[in-house]
């Protein structure tokens, strides 16, 4: 009995010994062609929880960051858009893949970020996980829905082809910071197109998670690049952008009517928000999304091709 | 064009030698410094669009590929003339430079626009050719309208030490360019040392070069900053020597706007403003006149242009 207390008081006092470990915070950084950089502008803003706690530091990305990730989206989309449709469904299951094994930190991240109670979160990042499943099962089966061979009258076959636009601009959904996000970005690069991917501004931080797990999993550098920051800030350089071919307007708000007038200047196709914007993550939970979010992305190629011979 | 200078005077081999080896060393660490340093400058707005206008009229506009088709050269001398079809304020390139045996094309091309031809001559790139060779490549293209004329120095020659060699090629393709002005490529990416750069600038000089020029851009490193610095260090120096100016050009690796407004820092930090025009610093580059392109509009409207409204070549 004696001895066992001396034990317990040795090691009590060892744990008042050693020293408080330090805490290791992480910088939530932007993912610019493959790389993390911070903001060219070194500036970022706080991000808090639902309830207000300051939960860490955001980049705020510039209009230099803007158009540096549509550089790399650019330099990405013939290599991106070359691949087989097969391997790039490879590709995007590998994500679904690297977010399973991190599914505790997702979930975490959604409990503390905006106070979604665990069950709902684990359901979420589930959802999300299944999303890119969803998608990568499509990459080399859209082009027999959307595309095909026409009836023509005469000697000619006629096929009609589905190929990616370029580079898309996505404004991910505000309020649905992960499976809304999946569920915007992974429909645009499954087709071959690049993603400049403006993240939610409340919730930026399951996007960097998100970026992370794109860095390990075989997604090329610049296929999809990621900024947080403010929409109304970047959003107007992004929708001008002449080297943009695509808006997916989803998280755009207050500012979609005018990120539509400016994309007309250039000939920009724009997605407008639909039903699901504004809705939160629970919006977002329908596991068969259809491909109305990859048909606007796309450029139909029409080939005639003369019979006999 | 600077005067062009007055025959050069005999030189013996061992003169030569000591003249080379009385140049200072370059501090290679220094110079690397210096050109770091003066990247930092910030060139933004009116005087943005101002150093963008200066660096177009600069450009050198050049296509040197074994596969230059005529309507190729005449596609780019279209650009020369006009580098923004729907913009009449952009001012034309410095010069069209091709190879010698499409200078008829691009002359006939270029005709009324005062735009000159430049032509690459002497066994470009290589420069591995008997001078009667080199001789002609130039008297060829001088003879088809060419109104400059960018020779290589013999580089396995200077790197041996024989710099009377060297020296008297120059002087002898010089007297053969007649009328037309002579770029000296120096081809800095196989010289190693900057020493090596700042003595084969003097002797480039010295030999009667109109202009120096960094590289042929088959050769990397190219155009690398501390290279230009030592070399507008050296024109500088031959200014206040001689009262003589010589142009310089940096060819190969400015690839953006960038990288020409760096170049123009230089020029102005080292040699002075007065080298601030066409006549006296020139920019060798194909793809660099797009980029200026879309920074000039992108000043100009506020929104980025994209590189597919631009031609390719």
């Amino acid at each position: 009995m004696a001895e066992r207390r001396t034990d317990a008081k040795k090691t009590a006092r060892k744990a008042a010994q050693a020293p408080a470990r330090l805490s290791v915070r992480k910088t939530y950084k932007l993912y610019l062609g493959g790389a993390f950089p911070r903001s060219e502008s070194g500036r970022s803003y706080p991000v808090t929880s639902a309830d207000g706690a300051h939960l860490a530091n955001a980049s705020l990305s510039s209009r230099k960051d803007a158009r540096d990730a549509v550089v790399a989206a650019r330099k990405a989309f013939a290599g991106w858009s070359g691949r087989t449709a097969y391997n790039r469904g490879q590709i995007l299951y590998r994500v679904a893949e690297v977010m399973e094994g991190r599914r505790a930190q997702f979930t975490d991240q959604l409990v503390a970020a905006r106070g979604t109670d665990r069950t709902e979160a684990e359901t979420i990042v589930s959802a999300a996980i299944d999303r890119w499943v969803y998608y990568a099962g499509w990459t080399d089966k859209f082009a027999q829905v959307i595309g095909g061979s026409n009836p023509v009258s005469g000697p000619y076959y006629n096929h009609s082809a589905p190929e990616p636009t370029g580079v898309v601009v996505v404004f991910a959904p505000q309020d649905a910071p992960l499976l809304g996000l999946s569920s915007v970005v992974a429909p645009v690069v499954a087709t071959g197109n690049t993603a400049v991917v403006v993240a939610s501004e409340p919730g930026p931080l399951a996007a960097v998670d998100l970026a992370e797990v794109l860095a390990t999993s075989d997604v090329p550098g610049g296929v999809i690049n990621l900024l947080t920051g403010r929409t109304g800030e970047i959003g107007p350089h992004l929708a001008a952008h002449a080297d943009v071919d695509a808006l997916d307007l989803s998280g755009a708000g207050e500012h979609a009517t005018a990120f539509e007038e400016a994309a007309a200047q250039t000939l920009t196709r724009v997605l407008r928000p639909g039903p699901e914007d504004g809705a939160g993550e629970r919006a977002w939970l329908d596991p068969d999304p259809g491909t109305s979010r990859m048909s606007p992305f796309l450029e139909t190629k029409t080939v005639w091709h003369p019979i006999g011979v | 064009m600077p005067n062009t200078a007055s025959a050069p005077e005999a030189v013996t081999d061992r003169e030569l030698r000591a003249f080379l080896y009385g140049l200072p060393g370059v501090d290679e660490v220094g110079a690397a410094a210096r050109a770091k340093d003066l990247s930092t400058r910030s060139v933004k707005t009116t005087a943005k669009a101002r150093a963008i206008d200066l660096a177009i009229s600069m450009v050198d506009l050049t296509t040197l590929e074994g596969a230059d088709t005529p309507g190729k050269v005449r596609a780019l001398c279209a650009k020369a003339a006009r580098p923004d079809p729907e913009d009449r304020t952009v001012p034309s390139a410095g010069a069209v430079c091709v190879y010698p045996d499409r200078v008829g094309i691009a002359v006939e091309a270029l005709r009324g626009t005062g735009i000159g031809v430049a032509s690459v001559a002497t066994a470009f790139p290589s420069g591995r050719a008997p001078l009667e060779a080199k001789l002609a490549d130039t008297r060829a293209a001088v003879a088809d309208g060419a109104s400059e004329i960018d020779m290589v120095i013999d580089r396995g020659a200077f790197l041996s030490g024989d710099y009377l060699k060297v020296y008297e090629e120059i002087t002898t393709v010089k007297e053969a360019c007649g009328d037309a002005h002579l770029k000296v490529i120096l081809e800095t990416g196989e010289l190693a040392t900057l020493d090596n750069v700042r003595r084969a600038s003097h002797l480039a000089i010295r030999a009667g070069a109109d202009f120096i020029k960094t590289s042929t851009g088959k050769v990397s490193p190219a155009a690398t900053p501390p290279v230009v610095l030592v070399m507008l260090e050296a024109v500088r120096d031959h200014h206040r020597d001689t009262g003589r100016r010589v142009g310089v050009k940096p060819a190969g690796g400015i690839r953006d706007t960038k990288g020409a407004i760096r170049n123009l820092v230089l020029v102005n930090e080292t040699a002075g403003p007065d080298w601030l025009t066409p006549d006296l610093f020139r920019i060798g580059a194909s793809s660099l006149l797009n980029d200026l392109l879309m920074q000039r509009t992108r000043l100009a409207t506020g929104t980025y242009p994209g590189p597919d409204h631009y031609t390719q070549d």
